[in-house]
């Protein structure tokens, strides 16, 4: 296009090693992104260009990354980085959208009650923010080469990267048959209610059954999964892929039912567990679990001791200096699990955070990259 | 020492005046937020502008308006990337946030010294070693005799010289600071042991002459030369103000010293009365408090490294009805002032002896415990 050549030519300046030596030591995206946020020579990031709210719950973005985004395969997720009051959370979530939408992207988030990433979206998220963005990761996707048949699977917020398959199948005129069970507490918590009617209408191939776990007698499937659901769907699981994503009780009853039946290589799974609580409450400042050093690959009995004592017991030598909490040489990011500060017995939990391992004991399972 | 006398508390009294400057850390913990972040990110915005904005004027450096206006520009650019970006960022004060642009250890800055060297010599060894003789480098930077109870030699007679130099190289004595040159001119350490250290100041040396004194200058063409003056005039300028501010953090008359045998087991609250009476505060206005890098409110600094530097102003007030309430002295004034007493000091130490000089006198020296239950320092 005509308009893209100055563009590719500008990034093309901006990546030489020209622009580089006149911006040490920080670099050319530090200068860039105070006028256009959303650049970057690496990191992927994205505007978001539409907020849709559509049910009292949920909350759909419309995201337009930069040209750093290398596309995503329909089921995967992407670790979403956004900046709540001053700190930046990143949390995962499964695109909705088409694989072949261009270069648009659909996030849609549930405001969990004690979440903190889900609620801010839901009530402040704003086009023309500007957020993060990983590349596209996990295995539960569709292959490159698709099944004769395939069964979909969801409960409440799950729907998303199933809904992302739905729609690219669709979206690349697949032939073969597909069924959709979903499971919403009501019809008016199915965030994707009404793209997925019109889906199955458009599609004679798309099989659609709700289920109502809160409105017994509405939808077509009732009570919980079991057999006669997948009955319903007029698939055959054994000549099937079936992906289901939702709650931990759905997942594990679709995994039962499908190791019963010999079928484990034929399913792929996706759950997602409640989000840990915001605060773990500490009697005497000391709760059992692991402590994992990732990079290492050392896992040790944590106990109430500042991790950094706990990493060289463990054989390890982390980098550190002053073994008050002053310097900051030892900080390192703790992957998961809570941490205590030891001068002030304040508990945080917020996975992926900053923390200065001499001044930081476990509160049960901890992971660091160390 | 510097100061005659030493106001001393007891232990219990030491506790105390602990536990208050440790809520105060904690409050403002508790209370980090939007306004740091947006702070932050407003003299960042700031700092690249005018370093942006210099540069290019820099480029018409011929024209002696475009020279002025660039080469003022550049200068504060640095000032304020060094100082209340830099070095405040590097302490971790901005950690929480969380964003890898202001994570303490990722950060990199606009001057010759390697970041990482940084941290190690200031933010350890300065920050937790303040002003105890022979383990604070900062206390004379290894090239200059701060304090009388550094043995005297003839070499110091040129302390006023090495001084004025330090000032106008002073990138390139942070650079080296962490080299430690006067161990290995003792033979404590040798320079096969210091060789990646080297390296990397070498290869962040090299990339920030070629910046400023070589691609920069190239693109002007034929202004060449007044880019490049403007660029030495932007590093100068950066330079003394630097050494400036930083010898009036813990060099005027009043700071304290203390030996290795005195701190040996402090706690908290020791560790604390320390910072304080090893530091130095200047008076002025907001814009003098952020060209500074808020290192005007070095004794806040040192008690709460690691609090965002923007605050300082604000927890000043507090820490200083702290210390009346202790009787503790809190060592203030305007910048001619301190800085004028730090020169005198540089001048003064050249000779041998405690100077010859007259001894300053202490400013407020008070004694509030009743019965020192124990020697903080001894006479």
């Amino acid at each position: 296009m005509f308009t893209q050549t100055p563009q590719r030519l500008a990034r093309k300046l901006l990546a030489s090693p020209l622009a580089d030596a006149l911006t040490t030591p920080h670099g050319v995206d530090r200068y860039v992104e105070l006028v256009r946020p959303a650049f970057s020579l690496r990191e992927v990031r994205a505007e978001v260009v539409a907020v849709r709210r559509a049910t009292a719950r949920s909350v759909t973005l419309t995201l337009r990354p930069n040209a750093n985004w290398d596309g995503f395969r329909a089921g995967q997720f992407v670790r979403l980085s956004v900046e709540i009051d001053g700190v930046r959370h990143t949390r995962c979530y499964s695109p909705a959208s088409s694989a072949h939408a261009g270069d648009l992207l659909e996030l849609t988030a549930h405001a969990q009650p004690d979440g903190v990433m889900s609620p801010f979206l839901r009530a402040s998220a704003q086009p023309g923010t500007v957020v993060s963005l990983s590349q596209a990761e996990g295995d539960f996707a569709l292959p490159e080469e698709r099944p004769e048949q395939i069964l979909l699977i969801s409960g409440g917020s799950g729907i998303t990267p199933v809904m992302s398959m739905l729609r690219t199948l669709c979206h690349e005129g697949y032939r073969g048959r597909i069924a959709f069970l979903h499971y919403a507490r009501d019809e008016h918590d199915v965030a994707y209610g009404r793209q997925l009617a019109e889906l199955a209408a458009g599609h004679a191939n798309v099989r659609l059954l709700h289920g109502y776990t809160r409105k017994v007698g509405a939808g077509e499937l009732h009570g919980r999964f079991g057999r006669e659901h997948v009955r319903a769907a007029g698939v055959d699981p054994a000549q099937a892929l079936t992906f289901a994503c939702g709650p931990t009780a759905l997942v594990d009853a679709v995994r039962e039912t499908w190791a019963d039946d010999g079928l484990d290589a034929r399913l792929y799974v996706e759950q997602f567990a409640p989000p840990a609580p915001a605060r773990v409450e500490t009697a005497d400042g000391h709760v059992a679990g692991s402590v994992r050093f990732a990079r290492s690959g050392v896992e040790t009995t944590g106990t109430a001791a500042p991790l950094l004592d706990q990493a060289e017991a463990a054989g390890l030598s982390p980098t550190h200096g002053c073994r008050m909490g002053i310097c900051h040489t030892c900080t390192c990011r703790k992957l998961e699990g809570a941490v205590r500060d030891v001068r002030t017995g304040e508990v945080s939990t917020a996975p992926g955070e900053l923390i200065q391992i001499c001044v930081s004991a476990p509160v049960g399972d901890v992971t660091l990259d160390i | 020492m510097t100061a005659t006398t030493t106001p001393q508390l007891t232990p219990e009294q030491l506790d105390a005046f602990g536990r208050e400057l440790d809520a105060i850390r904690e409050r403002v913990i508790a209370d980090l937020g939007e306004r740091d972040a947006s702070y932050i990110r407003r003299v960042i915005k700031a700092q690249r502008g005018l370093e942006t904005g210099g540069r290019a004027l820099l480029e018409l450096g011929f024209l002696p308006p475009a020279w002025l206006a660039g080469t003022a520009a550049l200068s504060v650019s640095k000032i304020l990337d060094n100082m209340e970006i830099g070095h405040n960022v590097m302490h971790g004060q901005y950690d929480w946030m969380n964003d890898e642009a202001v994570n303490g250890q990722a950060f990199e800055w606009d001057t010759a010294c390697p970041a990482d060297q940084w941290r190690h010599s200031h933010n350890y060894v300065h920050h937790t070693h303040t002003n105890i003789l022979g383990k604070d480098r900062d206390i004379g930077y290894g090239v200059l005799r701060m304090s009388e109870d550094q043995r005297w030699h003839p070499y110091y007679l040129g302390n006023p010289v090495y001084a004025v130099l330090l000032a106008l190289l002073f990138q390139w004595g942070v650079a080296l600071h962490d080299l430690e040159v006067e161990r290995l001119h003792a033979g404590e350490a040798s320079w096969k042991d210091k060789r990646e250290m080297l390296q990397a100041i070498w290869r962040k040396g090299r990339r920030q002459a070629l910046k400023d004194y070589v691609l920069f200058p190239l693109l002007a063409g034929p202004g060449a030369p007044f880019t490049l003056a403007g660029n030495l005039t932007a590093n100068a300028v950066r330079n003394v103000w630097a050494f400036t501010i930083i010898f009036c953090g813990h060099f005027p008359e009043g700071t304290h010293e203390f030996t290795e045998e005195e701190t040996e087991g402090e706690t908290r609250g020791e560790w604390y009365y320390r910072q304080l009476l090893g530091s130095a505060n200047l008076t002025g206005g907001p814009l003098f408090h952020v060209m500074s890098g808020n290192l005007s409110h070095q004794i806040e600094h040192h008690l709460f490294p690691d609090l965002p530097g923007h605050r300082y102003a604000e927890l000043a007030v507090e820490v200083r009805e702290i210390c009346e309430r202790y009787g503790l002295p809190y060592n203030s004034g305007p910048l001619h002032k301190q800085f004028g007493s730090v020169v005198r000091k540089i001048v003064k130490l050249a000779l041998p002896g405690r100077g010859g000089g007259e001894q300053a006198p202490e400013p407020e020296p008070v004694t509030v415990a009743p019965e020192p239950a124990r020697e903080l320092v001894p006479a």
